[in-house]
């Protein structure tokens, strides 16, 4: 069975036919084309495929594409605006935080949706919010300060643009 | 013309790297990111038996599914394939015989994946069982039956040599001590799934193939060797990898077999494999006994060491000849030590092919040294950083084994963690539970014996210049991760003088880029670097010409400042695109080629059969200090901090250095603390994310690393390797401060909370001293 799926990804609205078995996943990588979100292990195992839904970090590869109708999807594909990096990816870029890339979509999304929720996290909270995404290149030393350093970029945005 | 002066600026610095951006936007692509229309799903049909005859496959009704394209089998190649030319005998399906649960038997390719699914399941296969052999122990029995019938005994080597005087050693020595250690298997989990992406051309015969590899020059060769082409049919292309961590330095399977199937069903063809299909390919790091005897003066200083060590090196051979040979060679380059009887084994058993993990080979043997030497040290009542202090090597030197040593920065890794961590006023004054121990390890900056030996350069890399004064440096080294091209792209800038924006880098297409041998043995920085150097100079003396037949004087007399060309600092001179006009107008489209060989000196001896292995241009030194906190209550072992000092030689790009000497400790410590893979009759009882327990942001601690420097004569701009070195030592770090925490030493991997309850359990049980049984 398919179903007419709507929702909001990445800031548009669109509507696709979908059948009912089909992941957020591989809706997102092989309907819409969008392959920055990865496929990393067999199931909700290393947080490779985080996507934000309604702003809330989703392992996308548990997630039913047909049970997000009417929701807000963003990809790692949102995130960069005007040519412009958001301060989580230069964080990453930056300070390191991604070496071979392949974690680092997931990563991005999770901390975003960290940040969104906490834009001043403690290095606990940064600990307890990217804890279900595997990295395998960086021991995670520079993941910490690649948030920790997107948070103060953040701020200081903030701060001189106060509307 | 003068030459580079003082640094450019280029190199030395925190460089993030040149292809960050697509990393973090999501735009780099990978091998299964490219969706083209109408390309087949290719998947596998894999043995469920461990070790069994054929009596019959049969394919027929999969082939008759409507949507299935291809189905092969192990009929539809006879080439067998390897990575070292001596010890090939792999074949990409399996012919007549099965050697281990999971090895692909089939392969399909249709127009979608349940179609593909659906075929596997209409795939029968009919085996005749044979006795099959899951330890090293079970496979080495006299009665046991033969994997291969060219490898009697089932061993795939044996390595047997004495240098120096080992037994007068032990006998003149204070103390000698003998223990036995045992490391599980391990492997990568590199993040990225084993895929390929296979276009065949039926019209014109021509194959090209993208994907996961660290390898792209091998993976053309043996390509062509198995499907019977010319190479000169073949392109193979490295996308963006998802890490490698050595899974990835041999061709594996995935690869030939999409093509095969892409080349069956006439088309393009997508092969991704599962994470537990990940896990079953293998090429991890072995399982392996070691027995370690080490002789030692009052004052610490080695005389003697016998090592005698087991691997289970699964079905295939695979790099298994070289890690066995590793594993004794580097006992040497690391301290002074005349006098080393090694035996290794490497035995053939039903299990997934085991391959060249990070730090290949000398990880667990060191594991096991670095342990004994921590042990007698308290025995002795001597400062661990003592002994090592005692037995330092005197470079430039040449090891007994005949390894060229021409800088040695491990005094000062060992002063640098010794101050950081505060070792001298907190060591023995931890409270009970807490612990600080210390180790050291080495590594080489590139194999100086390559495993396809050709004679020809260990590396070429070219620089093309055109009329829009971007520089494209081409090479076939694959950026997998480790930041190669930023480093390559940094290095050529410095040279040059202009700034890295004006570099980009082509890395890894067989059609493009010169062939380079991979992305192993911490190769690239030091082999492909110095070729780089080697081609930007040529290209700096090239625009250095054009730019005096502008100025009207010698060549010899250019002064270049960055981007600027003056015949004498009151000239207003010539920037870098009227320079590059200038040469193009003469030469046309320029393309200078840069090229590295490792002198013959660094090239190891001929004690013994293979006595290359181990090998390099220069050796990397790392010091390390953990800290721990132990739960005896729990087993828990904690690591708090960790302080490594990591001798890169010269660090090129301070930021990467950081990354790789942390990623590389953290990937020691999965290893030491919790990573184990395990079987049941051959069956993977961990091959998932989950099961295999690799270290989360909730258990890594915080990673110190301290640059230092020895500046090696043969490394470019000094630089040695930074990606492996520091592997090593965290493993006998982490349990020699277990031991100081707790007085119970590790002797086995992983220090899982089970065995230290177990053990702790144990040891309380008997009656022992104040800190434990065996300090």
């Amino acid at each position: 069975m398919s179903k007419v799926l709507t929702l909001t990804l990445n800031g548009r609205e669109r509507e696709d036919a979908v059948a009912d078995n089909v992941l957020l996943l591989d809706y997102l990588r092989e309907v819409v084309g969008l392959t920055g979100t990865k496929t990393c292990c067999d199931g909700g195992e290393c947080g490779a495929c985080t996507v934000l839904v309604d702003d809330q970090p989703v392992l996308s590869c548990l997630c039913l594409a047909n049970a997000l109708d009417g929701r807000r999807v963003e990809t790692i594909e949102a995130l960069a605006q005007n040519g412009r990096l958001a301060p989580i990816q230069r964080g990453f870029h930056e300070k390191l935080g991604a070496q071979c890339g392949f974690c680092t979509p997931g990563l991005i999304m999770a901390s975003e949706g960290l940040l969104r929720r906490n834009p001043r996290p403690t290095e606990d909270d940064i600990r307890a919010a990217l804890d279900s995404n595997i990295c395998r290149c960086t021991g995670y030393v520079k993941i910490i300060e690649a948030v920790q350093w997107a948070a103060q970029i953040a701020g200081r945005a903030g701060e001189a643009d106060p509307g | 013309m003068s030459g580079p002066r003082n640094p450019n600026g280029a190199i030395g610095g925190y460089v993030p790297m040149i292809d960050g951006p697509e990393k973090v936007t999501g735009a780099a692509k990978y091998t299964a990111d490219f969706l083209a229309p109408a390309t087949l799903r290719g998947r596998i049909f894999r043995s469920p038996s461990s070790h069994a005859e054929i009596v019959e496959l049969d394919v027929s009704e999969a082939r008759r599914l409507p949507g299935v394209a291809a189905v092969i089998t192990g009929a539809d190649c006879d080439q067998p394939f390897g990575v070292l030319p001596i010890a090939m005998n792999e074949f990409p399906l399996a012919r007549h015989r099965l050697r281990y649960r999971g090895e692909p038997v089939a392969a399909v390719a249709a127009v979608d994946d349940a179609t593909a699914e659906k075929a596997l399941g209409l795939i029968k296969l009919e085996l005749r069982e044979l006795p099959a052999y899951y330890t090293a122990e079970t496979a080495r029995a006299p009665d046991a039956g033969v994997l291969h019938p060219e490898r009697p005994g089932n061993i795939e080597r044996d390595v047997d040599y004495e240098i120096g005087d080992v037994e007068g050693g032990f006998a003149k020595a204070h103390l000698v001590r003998e223990d036995s250690y045992r490391c599980a298997e391990v492997c990568q989990v590199q993040t990225e799934t084993h895929a390929a992406l296979a276009d065949y051309d039926a019209i014109r015969n021509r194959l090209t193939v993208h994907c996961t590899t660290q390898v792209p020059f091998y993976v053309h060769l043996t390509l062509a060797r198995c499907l019977g082409m010319d190479k000169s049919r073949v392109r193979v292309i490295k996308p963006h990898i998802g890490g490698g961590f050595g899974a990835r330095t041999e061709t594996l399977n995935v690869e030939i077999i999409c093509a095969l199937l892409a080349r069956a069903a006439g088309g393009r063809v997508r092969l991704v494999t599962t994470r537990e299909e990940t896990f079953i390919t293998h090429r991890g790091r072995p399982e392996q006994e070691i027995k370690l005897k080490i002789g030692m003066t009052e004052a610490g200083r080695i005389l003697a060491v016998d090592c005698e060590t087991v691997q289970r090196g699964g079905a295939y051979s695979g790099y298994g000849i070289v890690t066995i040979l590793y594993a004794g060679s580097l006992l040497y380059a690391l301290y002074d030590i005349d006098s080393i009887r090694y035996h290794g084994t490497r035995v053939l058993t039903n299990t997934p092919p085991c391959g060249a993990m990070r730090g290949h080979g000398t990880v667990n043997v060191r594991f096991a040294f670095e342990s004994l030497l921590d042990a007698m040290a308290v025995e002795l009542g001597l400062d661990p950083f003592e002994v090592r202090r005692a037995n330092l090597l005197n470079a430039p030197m040449k090891t007994a084994n005949d390894l060229l040593v021409n800088s040695y920065g491990l005094p000062e890794c060992l002063d640098r963690v010794e101050r950081a961590s505060g070792w001298r006023q907190r060591k023995g004054k931890l409270p009970k539970g807490r612990g600080l121990g210390m180790a050291c390890s080495h590594y080489v900056s590139g194999a100086s014996k390559p495993v396809n030996w050709t004679g020809e350069p260990h590396a070429t890399v070219h620089l093309k210049l055109d009329f829009d004064g971007a520089i494209v440096l081409l090479t076939g080294a694959p950026e997998i991760g480790q930041g190669s091209s930023t480093v390559l792209a940094q290095l050529a800038a410095e040279v040059l003088g202009v700034d890295i924006s004006r570099i980009r880098v082509v890395a890894g297409d067989s059609e493009i880029t010169p062939k380079d041998n991979g992305a192993y043995s911490s190769r690239i920085t030091v082999m492909v670097g110095n070729a780089v150097v080697d081609a930007a100079g040529k290209l700096r003396r090239l625009l250095a010409t054009a730019a005096a037949r502008e100025l009207e004087i010698d060549p010899e007399d250019v002064e270049i400042e960055g981007e600027m060309f003056r015949a004498g600092s009151q000239d207003q001179g010539l920037s870098f695109e009227e320079v590059v006009t200038a040469a193009v107008k003469v030469a046309g489209t320029i393309t200078v080629s840069g090229n590295f060989s490792a002198p013959a000196e660094a090239q190891g001896g001929k004690k013994y059969r293979g006595a290359t292995v181990g090998s390099t241009v220069a050796y990397s030194y790392a010091a390390l200090v953990v800290e721990v906190e132990v739960d005896e209550e729990t087993g828990q072992v904690t690591v708090e901090r960790v302080w490594v000092a990591h001798d890169c030689g010269k660090a090129l790009n301070r930021l990467a250095v950081e990354g790789q000497v942390q990623g590389s400790v953290w990937m020691g410590m999965g290893q030491a603390m919790s990573e184990e893979t395990g079987y049941f009759d051959g069956l993977p009882l961990v091959p998932n994310m989950l099961d295999y327990r690799v270290p989360t942001i909730a258990d890594s601690p915080p990673i110190e690393v301290q640059i230092v420097e020895s500046n090696d004569p043969l490394g470019p701009f000094g630089a040695k390797e930074a990606g492996e070195g520091s592997l090593a030592a965290f493993l006998p770090a982490l349990t020699n401060a277990v031991a100081d925490a707790i007085g119970w030493r590790a002797t086995e991997l992983p220090v899982t909370p089970d065995r230290v309850f177990r053990a702790v359990g144990k040891s309380t049980a008997g009656a022992r001293g104040p800190r434990g049984r065996s300090l």
